[in-house]
């Protein structure tokens, strides 16, 4: 049901009806991909952590359980968890849910999960009787024992018991059919604050009291969720509080690289068919950098943009698999067609072509389906060869000292290899190597062909020094004056033979780089993958209140859509809202505002938008309906920000907004 | 020293076991004892016994009325987040779990009164009922009528009930306004050093004598007597260092009786202990896994504190620097830092009379959302659009603690904030975007 409900909203306004259809499912096919993919990567990258938190829990529900001496004399403390997890908070969702997730399949049944804002409330008392009652809510279901009675940690605490007990009965009867079900007896109550810095610190401090007195009865267990720094902790809880705590960190990753992962996985790779243009990756990467951290926020931006280039690119059916791809060039409509000849990128390949082969194109339909066949094959076979390459000069110029990072840095030519040792540089040829030996493409097979044959040559180089030293050193004591004659005849030697391979290893990279990563927009038809409107997506992400509300109060008709509301040049017509009109109107005033010249100039414009004669006795005169619409737009402006009452001048208002007229 | 504690009405084995579980606290117990009379007779209405953290107040009453066996409720003010909770403990402990639901859902204390007498003319006392109340401090926080009451609990009820609060602060600093019933003040004081010693002494480690445990407290009490009293803490100590202390015995370098070399071998570490451990820079867990480690391992380990790096995105970086320039600079002197043309003005003409003090020795001040604003745009280095973003960003660096809102959260008009961090942490953070936040404080002109 509200499957069909997205599609019509798709295929409403979109541009090419009928494509639409297929449009929308690729789309969601595309989407439903990255989805898991990226659901996938984050389990993968949260696994050590949550694994160590796991073993953390589990750790200190075993040595609850022993009772030796020194167990019996320490201070009952409650195992914690200081979780960090960087300020990128609406990340932290996704990392809690699989957290619990896991905690309930393997440790406990027994994990709540509170948030601050849940526990808001007027007054402490309040506060800290909802999070009491957290636990009870959230995880254990529990039935109130007596209507009247108010939730406490005793009753949780009986409730446990009785639980327990009960738990023990049914895996003495099962024979103890498993080891681990007999060490779990008592699984520990896990509670996660997922955001330790937002909540009342008297309120946690009471909460750890209070747990801190049931601690032998009931095994709790914390885990504090911190954006900032671990010394939040002893900024919030005295050393009295914090002393009854036993408290662990641990380090989840930053998310600098978190998004570098989610980047490597998702976006530079061939497959997905969907790409991004280098304008719009940086509006997101902005978005990242200057002002949240938070990667479910870019991969929210990447689907806005993948929703948009299908909903705005009629062509966009050729963006999938390749066999679909080919197939649906054959179902090209003839319209589809004509866009194909318009696109840019394919014009400038036609330009190329000699002057027949022109005219077929352009006229020729079927002709034109056969070489679009074609273009994609190649399309995505530039793809699958440009994203090797890209690694491998990564991972070349990633270890030079001060060099730019650029994605598409393709001015090899001043490529400062000379300053590398060759210890090194055969090194980064090795991991060149292993790159590309998981590309399956012809070409890159070619490449790892060459290279290796060039490594090996390095290392043949490496066999032959290490034997001249060794013949040196076997002859004689080396002394002074001949290493100064061996640094002599180097220098003017100029090109030794490792000089030469290593020039002539960087000529292969040079033209490896030269034929495989040239700008995607020399590509033709490379409209058909690549987002480029980057002015969109940036309008819908960074959001600007105070530009939309300008742009509706000066100009009602980019909302409201309607005819008689057009006018020219900026001007307001007398037809608008209420509200424009004052707002217009306001703009002429300076800092301060007579309310009253205000009234008479708004029913001035009103009575000409009603048609009324400029010369009739009743004009100028202000009736009750039009003083009470006035009343209305200015306590409206008031509430927009724009004016506030002023004691400086009576019946006056003050402007809060510089510029206009 | 056992046959102090002597009263009628109770058990002579039962006091023997309790005056046992009770070290150094005998006179405190007698006092008490005599205080409570015999279990039949009425007792005084209302007790307060006060003390220092870990001065045994608790331990005694508890093993009072565990000992005698006296029908008692215990109640934490902590725990008691409303005052229904409270009611209900006392009603569940004296009159069996039926007796809290006669209790309406937000009850008063006359619904207490009511629903105490009720029961009570159904199951009156053959002795004396007491409510021990720990932490009764957070007494003052609550309506001033419960105080009061409770203190003759006694006459509202017509019962023969005694209200014991603990607490850690003398009467002097609870007594309401009003004026109220007079309770007994008994105190208790710390324990000394070489009660101290006693107590903990009595925690022998099964597999060593008791000269030898003796001998470590000693030690530990040279070490830790100094900063820290709290038995509580002492124990914890010792119950982690002790395997430590024993390793030279183990090795078998030492003999039971070598006190100075075991004091040789043991001080060092106890004193690492004090800078760590004890103040929970490095968590207990922890803290065993690294006597089991080798000395420059342990090294890698570093305690809370020391982790104080903050990420945060760009912008909130200079939001973050321009709400400390507003929290820590007259508004006056904005124009001096962030105009242009502002002329040459010296800090003495700026200088008023109370402004001779640094602003930082006072602490950081509220400011407008406004002037945050005007001061971050003429930081920060590119031209920004007011984005909702940018908005947002203020609002979590408030939930991350790192701005204060200083207005009330329903004031959406001018909210106001102060700047929470300190100078190191903004000088780390503005070295990060090469600002350098030194030139613009008022301060250091």
């Amino acid at each position: 049901m509200s499957f069909f409900a997205t599609e019509s909203y798709f295929v409403q306004g979109c541009e090419d009806a009928e494509s639409s259809e297929t449009r929308f499912r690729l789309c969601q096919e595309l989407w439903d991909k990255i989805k898991t993919d990226t659901e996938v990567l984050q389990d993968e990258l949260n696994r050590k952590i949550l694994d160590s938190l796991l073993d953390f829990t589990r750790k200190c529900s075993s040595t609850r359980q022993n009772s030796d001496w020194a167990s019996q004399m320490r201070a009952s403390e409650i195992p914690t968890a200081a979780l960090m997890l960087g300020v990128n908070i609406p990340d932290h969702d996704m990392t809690f849910q699989s957290l619990s997730d896991m905690l309930k399949q393997s440790v406990s049944p027994h994990v709540a999960s509170v948030q601050a804002k849940e526990c808001g409330g007027k007054g402490l008392r309040h506060q800290s009787e909802i999070l009491l009652c957290s636990p009870h809510r959230l995880c254990f279901k529990c039935p109130r024992v007596h209507r009247s009675v108010h939730c406490s940690l005793g009753i949780l605490c009986d409730w446990y018991a009785a639980r327990t007990k009960v738990g023990a009965q049914t895996t003495v009867g099962k024979k103890r059919s498993s080891q681990v079900r007999d060490e779990q007896q008592q699984p520990p109550v896990v509670i996660i604050f997922k955001d330790l810095e937002a909540f009342n610190p008297r309120v946690l401090q009471d909460f750890i009291l209070i747990c801190s007195q049931y601690i032998d009865r009931l095994p709790l267990t914390f885990i504090f969720g911190i954006a900032t720094s671990p010394s939040t902790i002893q900024h919030m809880l005295p050393h009295s509080v914090s002393s009854l705590l036993c408290i662990e960190l641990f380090q989840s990753l930053s998310c600098t690289q978190h998004l570098a992962t989610v980047i490597d996985k998702l976006i530079l790779t061939s497959h997905i068919a969907f790409k991004l243009n280098g304008k719009v990756m940086q509006v997101l990467i902005g978005v990242f950098l200057y002002h949240d951290f938070s990667v479910r926020n870019f991969i929210k931006g990447l689907q806005l943009a993948l929703l948009e280039h299908f909903h705005s690119q009629p062509l966009s059916v050729l963006c999938c698999k390749k066999k679909k791809a080919l197939f649906n060039v054959t179902q090209l409509s003839k319209p589809n067609l004509d866009r194909i000849r318009q696109l840019p990128s394919f014009k400038r390949y036609v330009e190329k072509q000699e002057a027949q082969e022109q005219v077929n194109l352009m006229t020729d339909d079927s002709h034109l389906k056969e070489l679009c066949q074609q273009l994609i094959k190649d399309l995505h076979k530039y793809h699958k060869n440009y994203y090797p390459i890209l690694r491998c000069l990564h991972t070349l110029t990633s270890s030079l000292p001060r060099y730019p990072l650029g994605k598409q840095a393709r001015v090899l030519t001043c490529f400062p290899f000379r300053m590398l040792a060759k210890g090194e540089l055969v090194s980064l040829l090795q991991k060149c190597v292993e790159i590309l030996q998981l590309s399956k493409s012809k070409k890159m097979k070619n490449a790892l062909v060459q290279l290796e044959e060039l490594l090996a040559r390095f290392k043949q180089l490496d066999k032959e020094i290490a034997s001249r030293w060794y013949n040196r050193e076997g002859g004689g004591v080396l002394n002074q004056t001949t290493l100064l004659e061996m640094n002599e005849s180097r220098r003017a030697k100029r090109l030794s033979p490792f000089e030469n391979l290593r020039n002539e290893a960087l000529k292969f990279i040079d033209n490896l780089v030269k034929s495989h990563l040239s700008p995607p927009e020399s590509q033709p038809l490379y409209e058909v993958c690549y987002y480029s409107s980057s002015a969109t997506v940036r309008r819908h992400l960074n959001a600007t209140p105070r530009t939309s509300i300008q742009a509706a109060l000066s100009n009602p008709y980019h909302y409201l859509q309607n005819d008689s509301l057009k006018s020219e040049d900026g001007t307001v017509s007398n037809a608008a809202p209420d509200i424009c009109i004052a707002y217009k109107l306001h703009l002429e005033c300076g800092r301060l505002i007579n309310l009253y010249d205000w009234l008479e100039a708004y029913s001035t414009v009103v009575l000409a938008a009603e048609g009324n004669d400029p010369d009739s006795e009743h004009f100028g005169k202000v009736d009750e309906v039009k003083h009470a619409r006035f009343i209305r737009a200015v306590s409206e402006l008031e509430f927009l920000g724009f004016i506030k009452s002023t004691k400086q001048k009576t019946d006056h208002v003050a402007r809060l907004t510089w510029g206009g007229c | 020293m056992t046959a102090l504690l002597q009263h009628p009405g109770y058990d002579e084995e039962r006091l023997k076991g309790v005056a046992e579980k009770l070290p150094c606290r005998e006179v405190q117990a007698e006092m008490l004892l005599s205080l409570m009379g015999q279990p039949h007779q009425y007792s005084y209405p209302s007790i307060l016994i006060y003390g220092h953290r870990a001065s045994g107040k608790s331990h005694v009453m508890h093993v009072l009325m565990k000992e005698l066996e006296l029908p008692h409720a215990t109640v934490s003010c902590v725990e008691c987040v409303s005052i229904a909770l409270l009611f209900e403990q006392v009603l569940l402990s004296f009159f069996g779990c039926d007796a809290p639901s006669l209790l309406p859902r937000s009850p008063s204390l006359s619904d207490f009164v009511r629903v105490y007498r009720q029961q009570c003319s159904q199951s009156p006392a053959k002795q004396t009922r007491y409510i021990v109340m720990e932490k009764a401090e957070l007494l003052r926080d609550t309506d001033a009528s419960l105080l009061s009451a409770l203190l003759r609990l006694q006459e509202l009820v017509g019962d023969n009930v005694t209200v014991i609060l603990l607490s850690e602060i003398a009467w002097d600093k609870f007594r309401p306004n009003t004026g109220c019933f007079e309770p007994l003040l008994l105190h208790f004081p710390d324990y000394s050093k070489s009660e101290l010693q006693q107590i903990l002494s009595q925690n022998v480690h099964s597999s060593y004598s008791a000269g030898f445990y003796s001998a470590y407290i000693n030690i530990l009490l040279g070490v830790f007597y100094s900063v820290c009293r709290d038995l509580r803490e002492l124990r914890h100590l010792a119950a982690l260092n002790f395997s430590k202390f024993c390793e030279p015995l183990a090795e078998g370098k030492v003999k039971e009786t070598d006190t100075h070399k075991l004091w040789k071998h043991i001080e060092p570490h106890l004193k690492k202990a004090m800078q760590t451990v004890y103040l929970r820079e490095v968590s207990s867990l922890q803290w065993e896994q690294m006597q089991q480690m080798e000395e420059k391992e342990a090294g890698a380990l570093r305690g809370l504190s020391a982790h104080t790096h903050v990420e945060l995105p760009y912008y909130s970086k200079f939001l973050l620097i321009a709400a400390y320039l507003a929290s820590y600079n007259p508004a006056r002197t904005d124009k001096r830092f962030f105009l242009k043309h502002h002329g040459k003005i010296r800090k003495t003409n700026f200088l008023k009379k109370n402004e001779k003090t640094s602003n930082h020795l006072l602490g950081p001040k509220p400011f407008p959302l406004d002037r945050l604003l005007a001061i971050f745009y003429s930081v920060v280095d590119s031209r920004v659009a007011p984005t909702a973003s940018i908005f947002s960003q203020i609002s979590s660096l408030v939930t991350l603690q790192l701005l204060a809102q200083v207005s009330h959260d329903d004031q959406l008009d001018a909210p106001k904030y102060k700047c929470a961090v300190s100078l190191d942490f903004i000088c780390a953070i503005s070295r990060t975007v090469n600002f350098d936040i030194v030139k613009y404080l008022y301060d250091f002109l």
